[in-house]
């Protein structure tokens, strides 16, 4: 009885031991990845950024912080969410700056007092995408209200976002302009992201409003084609905001604000243009001092 | 199958990325499973040892604890490490501390009740007997835990199987950030929902192998302790 308790205890140190070595070499490795700083950092060099999903699942960030890194110091920490979840974590000061597309909110954020600054950036486009046949016949619609009147009228299934982002604010402002209150069993709210909303569309053989970033990115999994573009009301613009510094000591504001002067400057305006998916430009860049 | 012969290449052919997400993984689950251990066994012996009014009222109210899923979890832990909250100042949303913080008050619950069950194997009089021979309330809670270390160990090795398996805590704490806070789980739910299926199988794969280790290690426990 006492040598086998020996033993299990003995087994046990063992397993310890051996499972504290992995944690030591997981924070060596951790360590090595933490400094890709080519400049002496700043005091507070993490910035946190609170995006949309399209701007970080699209590549378009990873394409970006690097050259930021580069020339400023700073890493920054992407969160990756919908626009109105990357509001809230901006007005809770849990976010110092945000890139985001959503006018309407931004405007009633820096109204609040939640914001310091807002910058355009860029824009991109909404398209609406669904089945290659077409059943619904959207196809040549004459403008964006006209589309999805005719959506709604033929009962084919649409997956709405239903989280609030960007793009479903876009959703709703579009079937309002259209005159139509959408409900029913063709409408289904996913409460997803972009990916998982055409990803369901797929399997629904349904139609959804994608940006179309996310839609290339995503375009060998999906066998779902651009149904309607081109209205300028889907023209989908991209504002930068750095989160007041008044709301939260922990904020870094210094961070913030050279992430939005980088940002907007020409290097950052000049990156956002050279930015392409399967060879076409993604994101248009738009500031105007 | 393409994708499962893919998901074994990047596992294999050593992809830095998949390694670093792996690594991450266990140093928070490993950290998360000692800050549950600390407050859990201590309170699991208590309440074993303990001879107070409203004892099965705690009992039930920690194992109903355990059945919170983990979304809600990390929203309360959230309302606390906010900016905005009680604990805002010491930044750890969206940081490791923040996912650590998390799963430990996610498997602290689970330690607890596992160890106040697996101690009531123990010979009944083994308390008793220790009251009887003078022992204070510490030495008794010292005495009890030597006494069920194996129990002990198998509560610890269900807890880091508990919290290397979460992704709702780790994604809402940890914001799923890269090359920081992003964990196997975090990373599976990313890459599935892009589509991208490889490397979300391989870290599968791995969160497997690592299940059967703890199955297997928490196997020898009992076989020891028997």
């Amino acid at each position: 009885m006492r040598l086998i308790a020996k033993r299990g205890a003995l087994r046990a140190a063992a397993v310890c031991a051996a499972l504290l070595a992995a944690s030591a070499q997981a924070f060596a490795m951790g360590g090595k990845e933490a400094a890709p700083a080519a400049r002496p950092a700043p005091a507070n060099p993490r910035v946190r950024l609170a995006t949309t999903t399209s701007t970080e699942n699209s590549g378009l960030l990873s394409y970006l912080l690097p050259f930021f890194t580069e020339d400023t110091g700073y890493t920054v920490d992407v969160v990756a969410v919908g626009t109105g979840a990357a509001l809230k974590l901006g007005e809770n000061a849990d976010a110092d700056v945000l890139l985001v597309h959503a006018r309407a909110l931004e405007d009633a954020f820096m109204a609040a007092g939640h914001g310091a600054e807002r910058r355009d950036v860029m824009y991109n486009d909404f398209i609406v995408i669904g089945p290659a046949g077409d059943p619904a016949g959207l196809e040549g619609s004459p403008d964006a209200k006209a589309a999805f009147a005719r959506l709604a009228a033929s009962g084919a299934s649409f997956v709405s976002r239903g989280d609030k982002s960007g793009t479903h604010v876009k959703e709703l402002d579009t079937w309002k302009a259209a005159g139509i209150a959408p409900s029913g069993s063709w409408y289904k709210e996913a409460g997803q992201g972009m990916e998982q909303c055409i990803i369901m569309a797929e399997g629904l053989q349904g139609y959804t409003l994608s940006d179309r970033a996310t839609y290339v990115a995503l375009k060998d999994k999906t066998s779902l084609a651009i149904l309607f573009d081109g209205d300028p009301v889907l023209f989908n613009p991209y504002g930068v905001i750095t989160v007041a510094p008044s709301k939260n000591p922990a904020i870094n504001a210094d961070g913030a604000k050279a992430f939005l002067d980088w940002l907007t400057s020409e290097r950052g305006q000049g990156l956002i243009a050279s930015f392409k998916l399967e060879g076409q430009t993604m994101f248009f860049p738009n500031y105007k001092p | 199958m393409e994708s499962l012969l893919e998901a074994v290449s990047l596992l294999v052919g050593g992809d830095r990325e998949t390694w670093w997400t792996i690594a991450t993984s266990v140093r928070f689950s490993l950290w998360s499973t000692v800050f549950a251990v600390i407050p859990g066994v201590p309170l699991g012996a208590a309440l074993f040892l303990g001879r107070f009014k409203g004892k099965r009222a705690a009992v039930a109210l920690v194992n109903a604890v355990m059945a919170v899923p983990t979304v809600v979890v990390g929203l309360f832990v959230y309302s606390f490490i906010s900016r905005s909250g009680p604990l805002g100042s010491l930044g750890l949303l969206y940081a490791p501390g923040g996912v650590v913080l998390g799963q430990a008050a996610l498997a602290f619950p689970l330690v607890a009740a596992m160890s106040y069950t697996g101690l009531q194997k123990l010979d009944p009089r083994y308390g008793e007997t220790l009251l009887t021979l003078g022992a204070g309330p510490w030495r008794r809670l010292a005495a009890i835990i030597r006494e069920g270390r194996y129990v002990i160990t198998q509560a610890t090795l269900a807890a880091f199987g508990r919290v290397a398996g979460e992704v709702g805590v780790s994604m809402m704490l940890g914001g799923n950030i890269r090359w920081y806070t992003r964990t196997m789980t975090t990373t599976i739910a990313l890459d599935a929902s892009k589509g991208e299926f490889e490397r979300a199988l391989s870290l599968g794969f791995v969160l497997l192998a690592l299940a059967l280790l703890v199955n297997f290690l928490s196997h020898l426990a009992v076989r020891d302790g028997r």
